[in-house]
């Protein structure tokens, strides 16, 4: 017991992965927005807007966002049950085949092999691929908890395990679907119609309910206690605002299909559980945020802490700003619009890629036994770059959003429609430019942070914790 | 009982207990146990116990 060694190998092969994916991911994402404001970029077909999409959705949830929670989600569990990794070699597959997932999904997507279905484009071999990956996963994530040699089993790791079960529904069921031939790569969906669009947005709104949000309040509930120096601010209300997220989260797709052929009672169930879910979704913020009173001077010196204070300001944001966006009639203006982009990017560059980033600044260092990154000034630099560009890039977007709503639904006294499309998107292009802008700030912060990992890690050991027993009764 | 009824007793069990869970969370009874709970992450200090780099301020509280 005293000679073991927490697996620090696998976090350490995730965190690294997360920073080169993170830049692999918005690289793809700046060529597509570069792509709206000079239609020439796009060149070959395998590099056309329509494909590169999908890649740049694919490579910055799951590659960047994906090996983020793995890496975050093996320190956390490891180090709050006191107790080495559950199936080593198990957890080593995860990485590899996690790595081989993305890797086919680079191949594939630029191809042209979908199947469709948003955030779930990936066909059938590589989604089975994912299935054996993510039951290795649980495997090793609750077999941890269940040789965990504490008496309680920590909050973050109730939401990691939630994230965890509830990936594994929603990509068995989104996915079923009937190959062409078992030598294709084409295969059909199990559903048909409008159940066909409910599952696919059941799915959609709970990979961001539960793989964007669930995951990473596990990541929150871990790394800002730690950073701060202090237990979280309320634990009773973590348990609350775990079980309410659990609760509700589930009934809120529908809002992605307002004004369709689903049933209008459905949309208006979407739509009250969307507006529900800003209860839990601010309760876990505030939590998370006051975790920090009586400290709140750490704020001015430890970049570390900005950016993980600053994603819970975001996730505040965003999640007030989607159930707002959830209400029927400000969705006849906001959907199909920019506005949604600059919505989904204040959750995705705002909170989840800060709070991963805050993150990986805090384990990179740990992982080549450090205290803290090559640089703390270029941890600053990359903030506020970063938060620059996030605000460039959703500015732009509300203002582009709104105007394409409004543009879209004026009419003449005479019942015809005031402007043509093509009008909106002529009046759209200054604020595409905007976005490119804000992306090109964001991904060099990316870059900062590679160089300075890079300048962190050369030249050092990979170096692998002790295991504790842990200290008395309640450790 | 039809499968709606089903369904309705369901969706009402779940807000059941997901009210008896909060009125558990705000006893009296739960709160040893959650402070315990809270101190999980320092019960440990995960700073390598060696050489150079400065130990940050935050993480000496741990």
């Amino acid at each position: 017991m005293q000679s073991q060694t927490y697996n620090y190998k696998v976090v350490r092969q995730f965190a690294i992965m997360t920073v080169v994916w993170g830049i692999v991911g918005m690289l793809v994402g700046v060529i597509a927005a570069a792509q709206l404001v000079w239609p020439e970029l796009n060149v070959a077909e395998w590099l056309h807007f329509g494909r590169l999409r999908p890649l740049h959705t694919n490579a910055v949830i799951f590659a960047f966002g994906g090996c983020a929670l793995f890496a975050t989600s093996y320190y956390c569990v490891q180090r709050t049950c006191h107790t080495r990794l559950f199936a080593p070699g198990l957890a080593a597959f995860t990485f590899w085949g996690w790595q081989l997932v993305i890797l086919l999904a680079a191949i594939t997507l630029p191809l042209g092999y979908t199947s469709s279905k948003e955030y779930a484009e990936l066909e059938w071999p590589i989604d089975i691929l994912i299935t054996v990956v993510w039951v290795s996963y649980a495997i090793v994530f609750f077999g941890t908890i269940g040789t965990r040699k504490t008496t309680h089993i920590y909050v973050a790791n109730w939401f990691y395990g939630a994230f965890i079960i509830t990936v594994a529904l929603l990509h068995l069921v989104n996915s079923a679907a009937l190959p062409v031939s078992l030598s294709s790569m084409k295969s059909y969906s199990a559903y048909a119609g409008v159940q066909d669009a409910m599952i696919q947005w059941w799915y959609g709104h709970n990979a961001v309910g539960f793989f964007l949000t669930a995951g990473f309040l596990g990541m929150m509930y871990y790394f800002v206690p730690k950073q701060a120096g202090r237990p979280v601010y309320s634990y009773r209300l973590s348990v609350v605002h775990f079980w309410a997220l659990i609760f509700t989260y589930m009934w809120a797709g529908p809002h992605h299909l307002h004004y369709t052929a689903l049933p209008d009672w459905t949309q208006s169930v979407g739509m009250v559980f969307s507006l529900i879910l800003l209860a839990p979704s601010w309760g876990g913020m505030i939590n998370g945020i006051m975790t920090l009173s009586g400290a709140w001077h750490k704020l001015r010196t430890d970049p570390i802490l900005k950016f993980l204070i600053t994603s819970l300001s975001f996730y505040g944001m965003s999640t007030f700003e989607g159930p707002m966006m959830s209400i029927k009639t400000v969705n006849a203006l906001s959907h199909y619009t920019d506005w949604t982009v600059g919505h989904v990017h204040s959750g995705a560059l705002g909170w989840v890629a800060m709070v991963s980033i805050g993150a990986m600044y805090y384990l990179i260092p740990r992982m080549y036994g450090k205290t803290e990154m090559y640089s703390t000034k270029l941890i600053t630099a990359h903030f506020w770059i970063a938060t620059i560009g996030i605000v460039l890039y959703i500015a732009s977007m509300w203002i582009s959003g709104v105007m394409q709503g409004l543009m879209w639904r004026a009419t003449n006294p005479d019942g015809t429609l005031t402007y043509s499309f093509v009008e909106s998107v002529k009046a759209s292009y200054p604020f595409w430019a905007i976005r490119v802008l804000g992306g090109v700030l964001f991904l060099t912060g990316m870059l900062i942070m590679f160089y300075n990992m890079v300048k962190t890690i050369a030249g050092q050991k990979a170096y692998d914790a002790p295991v504790l027993a842990p200290a008395g009764a309640h450790a | 009982m039809d499968i709606n009824e089903a369904r309705t007793v369901v969706t009402v069990l779940g807000l059941v207990c997901f009210i008896a869970i909060t009125l558990w969370a705000y006893s009296g009874r739960a709160r040893k146990g959650f402070d315990e709970a809270a101190l999980l992450p320092f019960s440990e200090d995960d700073l390598p116990a060696q050489k150079g780099g400065q130990t940050k301020e935050g993480n000496k509280n741990g």
